[in-house]
């Protein structure tokens, strides 16, 4: 399906986001490769999450473009839309379980909308993916019964319920308790090692972009654009110094306190 | 200017603070127990005068003499350093005071300026403008998704679920039932009775039955059913959707590519319309029944002669006319409380906003629905 770059799912062309009456980002422009983990970070309200809305055709970009394969989500046709959403599944900041339905509900959602599986089928695939992320026991549940990091893992078994090859993951570990936090990074690790999938993770969280992350792109709320993209450990000796000062915990370097 | 001045503050039994001048410039002698205490005195007259605020002269504190003091003092001192746009010299402070002081500076040199400046009264009118157009494209959008899924719905390619078409049909119906039967019992009564009053003058308190039945029948059963919807279930919409917009739940199911008007508007509007006649119907036996008793109990009408004239003033068109109403305010109740909380705000508040929204707007369409309908009966002459 992917006719461009063997490596890249998915492509941003200079990509500028804005919000009504303001500018966030321009310049965007980066790939997401293959079985890769890349981490958009930045400062509170530098766009991180815009950006996320952005590659998954929520909100359609001020200017550029993104590409999924060849094809350009803002142009795309409802039949090769829904073709394109195929390739991706997301967990929202909350993870926007939706709550009139069971955890188990929740899952099968997209399995009995878009697989032709029967209705067991579809029960034995939900409760599979739910085992995958450890929440097997929840099934039942309203999302409301649960847990904020237990609502994240259900939300990542949604996100996951049709074997997307991309992951889109909206902080998975803001409000998580250090433990949770570090067992959802394991989860994530494992779920890209098992089953391939490439994972762009929205995050400011210093241990899970340093747990995880192959490359790390920086959005810089100052600059509205991109300033760095590498493997965090890399730009943590030689990036631009913004870069370096917020992976090092915001301490400006040799600044006299 | 250039000789000593002095102006002096005495608050309380200790605390004290005292501006002096001196070779160095300005400085504020702090003493005493300043524990809660917040008004500093004024600076001396034209001191902040001088030059452009970077080349001003530090203003010195001076606080050898102080024996108590909390983050009040820190805070009218920041607000001294804000007003006067000087800069403070806090050496002469206790390290724990000076040291909040120096924190606050420091923060804010590098604070984020949200650059939220006010715009342009130019700019404001046309982003106010462009906010106008995109909430009436939105409703025009939202209209034609909703009528798109309406079409596929009779097609019989519906992604609605009936099992949730189930649960709004039960949400909608049985459980509006008592509000609407005690407003049109009360409203019914209300009708005979100012009728009554009237008719009695001329003796013709026997076509109370026509004016309660086709008063009624017509128009006022449809209107409170319409607006009791709106107060109870098109809040109830707006404040759903608007949480689940709220919580990215609706961005979830967009982002899988589900339709939420098929998913969430189509089964509320289609219960609606379901139930509004049947409610419409039963406030109007309710509204009925409510001028029976007082025509029959209070001004003597013979209750046969009062059913046989009600019976004959109900026509089909009087009763068609009220369910079709009834339909009408109905949907357009649902359509009110999904469009706004479909596009509310992602906060608390603005979920509030749009529950408000939904029932002020699904009350203005009602009544511009009504008069339309009206009018427009009138001059067909049904």
């Amino acid at each position: 399906m992917n006719t461009g770059d063997a490596h890249a799912l998915l492509r941003a062309e200079s990509l500028s986001l804005a919000v009504p009456g303001r500018l966030l980002q321009q310049g965007l422009s980066f790939e997401v490769r293959r079985g890769e983990i890349l981490v958009l970070m930045g400062g509170s309200g530098c766009g991180k999450s815009t950006l996320m809305r952005h590659l998954i055709g929520l909100q359609s970009p001020a200017a550029g473009r993104v590409l999924y394969g060849q094809h350009d989500l803002a142009e795309a046709d409802d039949e090769e839309l829904a073709r394109l959403r195929r390739q991706f599944g997301v967990m929202f900041q909350g993870g926007a379980l939706w709550s009139s339905m069971t955890v188990g509900e929740n899952v099968m959602m997209p399995l009995s909308e878009f697989s032709d599986m029967d209705e067991k089928g579809v029960e034995q695939v939900a409760r599979f993916k739910l085992a995958l992320v450890g929440m097997e026991a929840a099934f039942d549940e309203l999302p409301s019964a649960l847990s904020g990091g237990m609502k994240k893992r259900a939300a990542i078994a949604r996100a996951m319920a049709l074997d997307p090859p991309l992951l889109f993951l909206d902080e998975p570990s803001a409000g998580l308790d250090p433990i949770s936090s570090a067992s959802l990074d394991e989860l994530i690790l494992n779920l890209r090692d098992h089953l391939g999938t490439s994972i762009v993770l929205v995050t400011h969280e210093l241990s899970s972009i340093f747990a995880v992350a192959d490359r790390a792109l920086f959005l810089d709320a100052k600059e509205k654009t991109m300033t760095a993209l590498d493997a965090p450990r890399r730009l943590l000796e030689s990036g631009p110094e913004p870069v370096r000062q917020f992976l090092r915990r915001g301490e400006p370097a040799g600044t006299p306190v | 200017m250039g000789e000593a001045q002095q102006s002096e503050t005495t608050l309380g039994s200790e605390a004290q603070a005292q501006w002096l001048q001196d070779e160095q410039g300005l400085r504020l002698r702090l003493s005493g127990d300043w524990r809660g205490k917040r008004s500093l005195p004024p600076l001396p007259p034209g001191a902040s005068a001088a030059a452009e605020p970077e080349t001003r002269p530090a203003l010195r504190i001076d606080g050898a003499a102080l024996t108590h003091y909390d983050s009040c003092l820190a805070a009218s001192l920041w607000a001294l350093h804000r007003s006067s746009k000087a800069p403070l010299d806090t050496t002469g402070l206790a390290p724990a005071l000076s040291g909040m002081l120096t924190l606050a500076a420091r923060q804010s040199a590098n604070d984020a300026q949200p650059s939220r400046r006010r715009p342009h009264w130019l700019t404001r009118i046309g982003l106010a403008w462009q906010a106008r157009y995109r909430r009436t494209r939105d409703t025009l959008a939202f209209t034609g998704e909703l009528l798109i899924a309406i079409y596929k719905a009779l097609r019989g390619s519906t992604a609605m679920r009936g099992e949730d078409l189930a649960h709004q049909l039960h949400a909608t119906g049985p459980a509006s039932l008592p509000i609407v039967a005690l407003v049109s019992f009360l409203v019914g009564l209300i009708i005979a009775y100012m009728g009554a009053a009237q008719l009695q003058r001329l003796g013709a308190q026997a076509f109370m039955a026509d004016l309660v039945t086709i008063g009624v029948v017509r128009e006022i059963a449809a209107l409170m059913t319409g607006i009791m919807l709106a107060g109870r279930v098109g809040a109830a919409f707006a404040a759903q959707l608007g949480s689940m917009q709220a919580n990215e739940e609706i961005d979830a199911l967009r982002a899988l590519g589900l339709n939420p008007v098929e998913h969430l508007v189509l089964p509320r509007v289609l219960a609606m319309a379901l139930m509004a006649p049947l409610l419409t119907t039963f406030a109007a036996v309710v509204g009925m029944l409510a001028g029976l008793l007082v025509a029959v109990g209070i001004f003597q009408v013979e209750l046969l002669d009062y059913l046989y004239r009600s019976s004959k003033a109900m026509t089909l068109a009087h009763a068609g006319i009220g369910l079709l109403k009834g339909s009408v305010y109905g949907v357009l109740v649902a359509m009110a409380g999904c469009r706004q909380g479909l596009h509310a705000g992602r906060s608390a508040q603005a979920v509030g906003e749009a529950t408000t929204a939904a029932v002020v707007q699904a009350i203005i369409w009602i009544v511009i629905a009504a008069s339309a309908l009206t009018v427009a009966f009138q001059r067909l002459g049904w």
